[in-house]
């Protein structure tokens, strides 16, 4: 399939049992059939795209692009997500675009060992996020608030002390909830069998004010996700002042990379 | 999967149809740039990492415009930004209005001019 002005997009790696079967009816970045290259025991899920759009020029114009970058983002994840639910899968990072099938096949046979032992650490297990968020403003102002009397003062100096008493028990408030983070972390792991932790969203990206104190993935075995999710449950309810948010189960994104493919 | 708190239980993979709720773009962005398996691919980009992507994403929402677009508020609780958050400020704020109420009998043109200043500093 090497015709001028069109480039692979690839989307995950699977064995190559039932490739077909599992891509089957799915769209991709370019609203594309997406389908399967075997080469071996192993597949790739890829689509067709056109490189006016999905080229090199095109990419790095294009990924500046919020809107462009968000709705592509989405339907990379809808397929991996699809094949996910069908079996083990190894996602790949998004816009990863070869020139024709045969590359992608000569990628499979080449990383073949990689790629299985990849497959071998996520075989029967999920992906987890689990963010803690903490509102240590909101906190800290009741408590300055309930220090005051109604008509208070509202000099200079009462000014100078309410606010050193809002940022002392914010300081407070905030390495509070960092040591209820490094806690709830530490306890999930033990009903996970890997987990990380990742930088804090951007209040951009996440939507939300209050502070992330913990933004975890963690990788557990499907037999236990119930147990993680009662874990995360009876967390959330000893730590009073901390909401805890999970998403997923995700494709393992955050952990089929750990296996070398250079 | 059955668990006490109905908020917590995973809504599936992605934004399919086991999850009537899409999944935060923030995620998917931090999942999908950031993690899965990097390979060579035939064309080379760079992509943006995720923080790349997020001082990116602060100098486009700069334009409060396309910011409200794609549902990105987080300036008007920003405390760093504006302040609003705090009890303290929420308090000046009243204040301020109030003089200029009394200086100008217009409490309207403060709040415009002062959005203006936080979206220029913003750039």
């Amino acid at each position: 399939m090497s015709v001028d002005g069109v480039g692979i997009w690839a989307y995950a790696v699977m064995r190559s049992d039932r490739a077909e079967d599992r891509t089957r009816g799915l769209h991709g970045v370019a609203g594309e059939a997406v389908r399967a290259v075997v080469a071996g025991d192993l597949a790739a899920a890829v689509g067709t795209v056109g490189l006016n759009e999905f080229g090199q020029d095109a990419l790095r114009r294009n990924l500046e692009d919020l809107d462009w970058l968000s709705a592509k983002a989405r339907a990379h994840d809808a397929v991996v997500s699809g094949i996910a639910r069908s079996g083990p899968v190894i996602p790949v990072r998004m816009a990863t675009v070869y020139f024709d099938d045969e590359r992608v096949r000569h990628l499979l046979t080449n990383k073949r060992d990689a790629f299985d032992a990849a497959l071998h650490r996520v075989s029967g297990r999920s992906e987890l996020g689990v963010k803690a968020y903490a509102d240590p403003k909101g906190l800290a102002a009741q408590e300055a608030r309930a220090e005051e009397p109604v008509t208070g003062n509202r000099s200079g100096t009462a000014y100078l002390l309410r606010r050193r008493r809002e940022l002392t028990s914010e300081e407070e408030a905030y390495r509070f909830a960092a040591g209820e983070a490094d806690r709830i972390h530490r306890t999930l792991m033990r009903c996970a069998v890997d987990g990380k932790r990742k930088p804090a969203l951007d209040k951009s990206l996440s939507g939300r004010a209050a502070w992330t104190v913990l933004n975890g993935t963690y990788l557990v075995d499907e037999g236990l996700i119930d147990l993680f999710m009662e874990t995360v449950s009876a967390l959330e309810k000893t730590t009073g002042r901390i909401t805890l948010e999970v998403t997923g189960p995700w494709p393992p994104y955050s952990f089929a990379g750990d296996v070398e493919v250079s | 999967m059955t668990v006490g708190d109905s908020s917590l239980v995973p809504s599936g993979y992605g934004g399919g149809v086991a999850n009537p709720q899409p999944a935060n773009l923030g995620d998917i962005l931090e999942r999908v740039l950031d993690k899965g398996i990097v390979i060579a691919g035939d064309i080379q980009v760079n992509l943006l990492d995720i923080e790349l992507l997020t001082i990116k994403l602060r100098l486009v929402v700069a334009s409060l415009d396309t910011a409200k677009q794609v549902g990105i508020d987080w300036w008007e609780h920003d405390p760093w930004l504006t302040g609003k958050d705090s009890k303290l400020e929420l308090e000046n704020e009243r204040l301020r209005a109030r003089i200029d109420q009394l200086e100008q009998g217009d409490g309207q043109r403060r709040a415009v001019r002062s959005r203006r200043v936080e979206s220029g500093n913003e750039r």
